[in-house]
């Protein structure tokens, strides 16, 4: 019952493999990323992905069942909602300045436009901590 | 204009909300039936009344042809990308410099934006940070640039991204104003 | 079978790990939603793995709630750090709590 039969299944398993993989990556690249806004590109690409390869792997095995409409439904929330909270916790991490100057090659938003410098709110940014700023 | 004027024409702007509303409730359920199309309709206007958003208007259009050139590249784009930053996690290197750019676009409608920034989240190398409504331009975070060229080449991608959406859903004037500024 | 059951779990795990130490060594609160967001991720993936090796639908509707709560978790937390920040106070100050009647 639970064993590979037919070519579905093996499809199914690649899927599962290779999504897995991915997650793994991701993980990885939160580690070993520098910043807040590398990090996430990490957290967005590789995890949607990955998520939407186990969801059509489990879709694949469990063909037939009436839950495979809401794994689809799950992949592609994914897809909409990975993008929606990069860019949030993206623009907060812009405007409260974890961002590595040292590491940027073109930075066309300035310092900002205009705000008073320094980090605000309750921490450090990352960058001036390790200047030791 | 009359009061129910008002409630129908809102009624009209808010359908293709409801619509996705009563599709999300079947599929969740996983099965078709007349029982859960009548509820899914119920609990729609339920929702749509309990919580109002603003309508979307502007830029309804679909030409199937550009739609299906958009999608396809839409997939291609996003195999390549969570592979390039897989890999950029896994080598020895790991990453070059990053870079935040500001495009202006040519595009002035909601819905359009919209799809705009949830397709270049997913393209290679970028993350949009900041989007200023007024001025048309979106801020973007490029992961991993080694060059200026490389840059530029990430610059020339976002129009061409803003050009495949506009011209699959866009609507005449939508596509017409891409028309008058060529990149 | 058992083969490809026991490595796609341990690469799961390998990801829950390396995102349990950011989350851990994360410098700020941001670094820290990240982490828990893609956690929550993988938790999902990993219950979709689960259906999908025992051929057992019971866990789905559970996954479906786990993805959206991961989404809604780190859209309010992002929300409400961007809610200190001084300097988009616009409204923020409005929805400060003003005592206008002094007993």
């Amino acid at each position: 019952m639970n064993g590979v039969h037919s070519v579905a299944d093996v499809i199914a398993m690649a899927c599962l493999l290779l999504g897995a993989l991915l997650c793994l990556t991701a993980g990885l690249g939160l580690l070993r990323f520098p910043d807040v806004l590398s990090r996430m590109h990490a957290g967005t690409k590789p995890q949607a992905v990955g998520v939407l390869l186990i969801m059509v792997g489990s879709a694949l095995r469990l063909a037939g069942s009436s839950v495979v409409w809401m794994l689809l439904l799950v992949a592609v929330f994914q897809l909409i909602t990975a993008p929606v909270s990069a860019h949030m916790i993206g623009r907060i991490a812009y405007r409260r300045r974890h961002v590595r100057r040292d590491r940027m090659l073109v930075d066309e938003l300035g310092s900002g436009a205009g705000r008073p410098g320094g980090p605000q709110g309750d921490e450090p940014a990352d960058g001036d901590a390790r200047r030791g700023r | 204009m009359t009061a129910p004027d008002v409630a129908l024409r809102r009624l009209r702007d808010q359908l293709p909300l409801l619509g996705a509303l009563v599709l999300v409730w079947n599929l969740l359920w996983g099965t078709w039936s007349w029982a859960n199309l009548l509820s899914g309709i119920a609990v729609a206007l339920a929702v749509t009344w309990l919580l109002p958003l603003p309508p979307v208007t502007g830029g309804a259009g679909f030409h199937p042809a550009a739609v299906f050139r958009y999608l396809v590249r839409f997939v291609t784009d996003l195999a390549t990308s969570s592979a390039e930053v897989a890999w950029s996690a896994l080598r020895p290197r790991g990453l070059a410099a990053g870079a935040i750019i500001s495009v202006p676009l040519r595009t002035d409608s909601d819905l359009l934006l919209t799809m705009i920034t949830e397709s270049l989240c997913l393209v290679p190398g970028s993350i949009v940070i900041d989007l200023d409504r007024e001025a048309r331009t979106i801020a973007l975070h490029l992961l991993s640039v080694h060059d200026l060229a490389a840059v530029e080449a990430q610059r020339a991608e976002v129009l061409a991204t803003e050009e495949r959406v506009v011209r699959a859903f866009g609507s005449a004037a939508d596509i017409a104003a891409l028309d008058r500024n060529p990149t | 079978m058992t083969v490809v059951s026991v490595l796609v779990f341990a690469m799961l795990g390998g990801g829950v790990l390396l995102a349990l130490l950011r989350l851990g060594l994360g410098p700020s609160l941001l670094d820290r939603v990240v982490a828990t967001d893609a956690l929550l991720v993988i938790i999902s993936a990993g219950l979709a793995v689960y259906a999908a090796l025992t051929r057992n639908p019971t866990v789905v509707p559970v996954l479906v709630v786990v993805s959206l709560l991961g989404f809604v978790g780190s859209v309010s937390v992002a929300r409400y750090i961007g809610g200190m920040l001084s300097d988009t106070a616009d409204d923020d100050r409005r929805a400060d709590p003003v005592p206008e009647v002094r007993p």
